[in-house]
Order: C-alpha cells, then structure tokens, then sequence
C-alpha cells in the first residue's frame, strides 16, 4: 500500500511529462533528472501550505471528506492480483467489493462540496454525485459479461480464466463501456465536469488547500491506477503473458499502458456539456451495456445446451 | 466476537441517526450502520448480501437522500426548528412504549432454544437460485414496481423541447 501511494506522486510527473510531449512542450525538466524531483518539491509545498479550514464550513465532516477517497481506493487494491501469489485477500466476492468500494467513493465528493459550504463546491459536488451515482450502473453492468463467462466473482478466477484468450476480444463492447465508466468514475479529463476549473473555479475541492487538496489530489491518482489495474484484470488478462517477462512485469507494463491512455484522453479530448454527459450514459451506454449482459449470457446458454 | 462489535457500532450508530439534529450528520450516521449491517451478514456466510448492501443502500440510495438534502439546503435554522420539535414530551412516551416492547423481546430471545449458527457460505449462485426458484413471484412484483416507477419518472420528467428561432418559434410535441 505505502508503495501505491509513493507511485501517485511519480504519475504526476509522468503526467506532466507525457502531456508536455503530446504537446510540443518541455514539461518539468529542471530538478533533478529528466525532472523527476518536481515531484518532491510539489510534495513538500502541499505539506508547507497553510492547512485552512474556512469558519462557515461544517468542521467534522469537512476533514472527513479527504480521508474517504483514499481510503475507500486503497481498499479496493486490497483485491487486485498483481501476480500469481501477489495479492492481499483474494475474496470470493472480489468484484462486488471493488464496486462498493467505488461506490462509498462517491462520499468524497458529495461531502467535500457540502461542507465546503460555497456555492460553486455544492454545484460541483451534485454533479459529482449524479454522475458517479449514473455510472457506476453501467460499470457494474459492463463487468457482468466477464462474470458470466468466468463463473466467478474472484479476479484471480477471472485472470485464470483468460489463459486461451483475453476477454477484450469476446467482451469488447463490456472493454469499452467499463473504459468510459472508469474515467468517468475517476472524474478525470474528459469527464472531469464536478472540477471543471473554467466554470467551477475547482468544483467540490475550491476550499480545500494544503494536504487536505493533496489527499484529493492523490486520490484520484490512485484511482486512476486502480482503474488501469481493473482494466488489466478483467479485459487484458492480467499477469498473463509469454514466459520471457516475469508475470508482475506484464502486469505492470499493461496497467502503465492504460495510465498514458488516461494521460492521452487528457491531452488530446475536450470536456462535453453535463447534460450531454448525463444523456450519453442513459440514453447510449445503459441500453448497450444491458445489450451486452444479454447477449452474452444467451450465447452462454446456447453454448450450454444447443436446443 | 467480532459479530458483537459489528452489532454494537450497528445499534450506536442507528440511535446517533435518530438523535443527530443536523439531516446530513444523521445520514453518515446511517451510512456507517449500513456498513455495520454489512459485516454481520459478511459474518454470518452471505458475502453475497454484504457486498448488496454497501453497493445499493450504502453507495448509492443514502447518496440520492443525501442529493435531495443538499438541494433543500438546510441551514442552522432547520437544525433549530428539529431540536424544538425533538423535545423530552414528546419522545418520552413512545420511548417507554418502545422499551417495553424491547424487553418483551430480549426475553423471547433469551428464553427460546439456541439455534447454532452453520456457517456455510452462501455465494452468488445459490442467491440467484432462490430467486428465480421458490422466491420467482416476488422478482416479478419488484420488477412490475420498478417498472412502474421508471413509466411515472419518465411523465414526470418530460418536459416539451421548445425552439427558439428568430423566425420560427414553436412547441414540440
């Protein structure tokens, strides 16, 4: 867990870097080499800044809100098979815990922007809430086909279950809703719209400053390698791969591959309007999604017993 | 033991929903009931169940009612008016009420023959067994309900699109 969060840091330079080359720039290349301890000196001004807390917030609940979001992402890696006999619990019921894990998440956001007690954090957290509430149905739903084909809730079931093939070919359409899900659950750029800075100022997180922003700021970090790590599992067969790599290569090179697709999406995809946002998933993806789970399950039956 | 720990922070946290003055304080009080409620089940062989239950009562009903609340906005005014109206004559009487019930309870519980707990786990598939088995009738109902509810929102929530054009203004139907 201590080497997640020494990660989170590392991603943001990656971030910065990638970004800086997908556009042309530079990116941090000062401190240290290629840049690298811009992260540290970031880290020491988030734990230097004054720690405000404003007067007409509600206290309790305020200093609440951080905590949650990392702490309900730290426990969702609780579940992920990072390698044969790397894992920390491998429960029966894996997949279910890492959705309610995501869904308890949702509390980050909704009682930052409530205590916050500013118009602007309470707009952001609504719309963080009514999106995160909206997506995870779809996310729940995209996942059922691979639940299906495997049997099982456990992710190390369905990592052994992708030995013959990856279930990105037989689940693309589940591949793809769950991709859209996941940024839209991390709240990341294209879908960052409870933050949106130029309408916003910073959505629910506007009063948060020092380490009080950071525990946000590395929450959604994590998330972004939680979801990476979940795609990984589920689609991408996890720690599979030709022999010449040890299995928690392959599984990290995959999961880095879908951390510079998040960082890609950032770069190059503009933020859609929230009503618009919000009929994409329920007019498009939730009718696709159930599509999906159907068809899915009859193949399955067909394949069972053929008339 | 852990099951009376679970079932401790369950009923603290369920009498703090009641006695909090503040809708949103009362909520996370629920929340972490919720939770609580979740680990007996864990406790008691039904994963299944426990992971339903933080999925859909903790993660996402609290989160529609906590919506709602944040869009009342309740001030330091309603947190006034519900200490006035929480007032000892008035919860006194239903409270003795209540207590003589819960002893009523407790004594039942206590005199009744001990039933040892098997725990053999229930998983995913033996749920869906019951529910599309012997409990086939009540799927349906939930679903006929559900399917009621989405008809209603939907007529509630419809609104007609208007076009606004410089020279044609007019109304869809």
């Amino acid at each position: 867990m201590g080497g997640l969060l020494l990660i989170a840091p590392g991603l943001i330079w990656l971030e910065r870097r990638l970004l800086a080359v997908w556009q042309d720039r530079y990116g941090p290349n000062r401190a240290g080499p290629l840049g690298v301890l811009v992260v540290l000196a970031d880290t020491l001004k988030l734990f230097f800044k004054e720690d405000w807390i404003p007067p007409f917030a509600d206290k309790k609940v305020f200093v609440l809100a951080p905590a949650i979001v990392v702490i309900t992402v730290l426990m969702s890696f609780v579940i992920v098979p990072f390698s044969p006999g790397f894992i920390v619990v491998d429960l029966n019921i894996g997949l279910l815990f890492f959705l309610a894990m995501s869904s308890m998440g949702a509390y980050s956001i909704i009682l930052g922007g409530w205590a916050s007690n500013n118009k602007y954090s309470l707009l952001g957290a609504m719309r963080g809430a009514a999106q995160m509430i909206s997506y995870e149905v779809f996310m729940g739903l995209s996942l059922m086909g691979v639940v299906l084909i495997t049997g099982s809730f456990s992710l190390h079931d369905i990592v052994e279950a992708q030995r013959n093939m990856w279930f990105v070919v037989p689940q693309f359409l589940g591949f793809v809703i769950f991709l859209i899900a996941g940024i839209a659950e991390t709240h990341r750029l294209p879908f960052d719209i409870p933050e949106a800075e130029s309408e916003l100022i910073a959505g629910f997180h506007s009063e948060y400053s020092g380490m009080k922003f950071g525990m946000f700021f590395v929450g959604e970090y994590i998330g972004i390698m939680l979801i990476s790590c979940m795609v990984t599992c589920l689609f991408f067969g996890g720690w599979l791969g030709p022999a010449f790599l040890p299995p928690i290569v392959w599984f990290v090179l995959k999961m880095f591959a879908f951390i510079a697709l998040f960082i890609l999406l950032r770069a190059s995809l503009p933020r859609p309007r929230y009503d618009q946002l919000m009929e994409f998933g329920w007019k498009i993806l939730l009718p696709l999604s159930l599509l999906n789970v159907m068809i899915t399950a009859g193949i399955i039956l067909w394949n069972e017993n053929p008339l | 033991m852990a099951f009376y720990i679970a079932s401790i922070i369950a009923i603290l946290a369920t009498v703090m929903v009641i006695t909090r003055y503040n809708m949103i304080h009362a909520l996370l009080y629920l929340v972490v009931s919720f939770l609580a409620v979740a680990v007996i089940f864990f406790m008691l062989g039904a994963p299944f169940v426990a992971a339903l239950e933080v999925i859909i009562y903790a993660g996402a009903i609290v989160v529609l009612i906590i919506f709602v609340i944040m869009m009342l906005n309740m001030k330091e005014e309603s947190v006034e008016q519900e200490r006035k109206w929480f007032s000892k004559n008035i919860w006194i009487g239903p409270g003795i009420l209540a207590l003589v019930l819960l002893g009523e309870l407790v004594y039942i519980l206590v005199t009744s023959e001990r039933v040892l707990l098997n725990n053999a786990v229930v998983d995913s598939k033996a749920v869906g067994m019951s529910l599309y088995g012997p409990y086939i009738i009540g799927v349906e109902l939930c679903g006929l309900l559900l399917m009621a509810g989405i008809v209603g929102a939907y007529h509630l929530g419809r609104q007609r699109r208007k076009v606004i054009h410089r020279f044609l203004e007019k109304t869809e139907e």
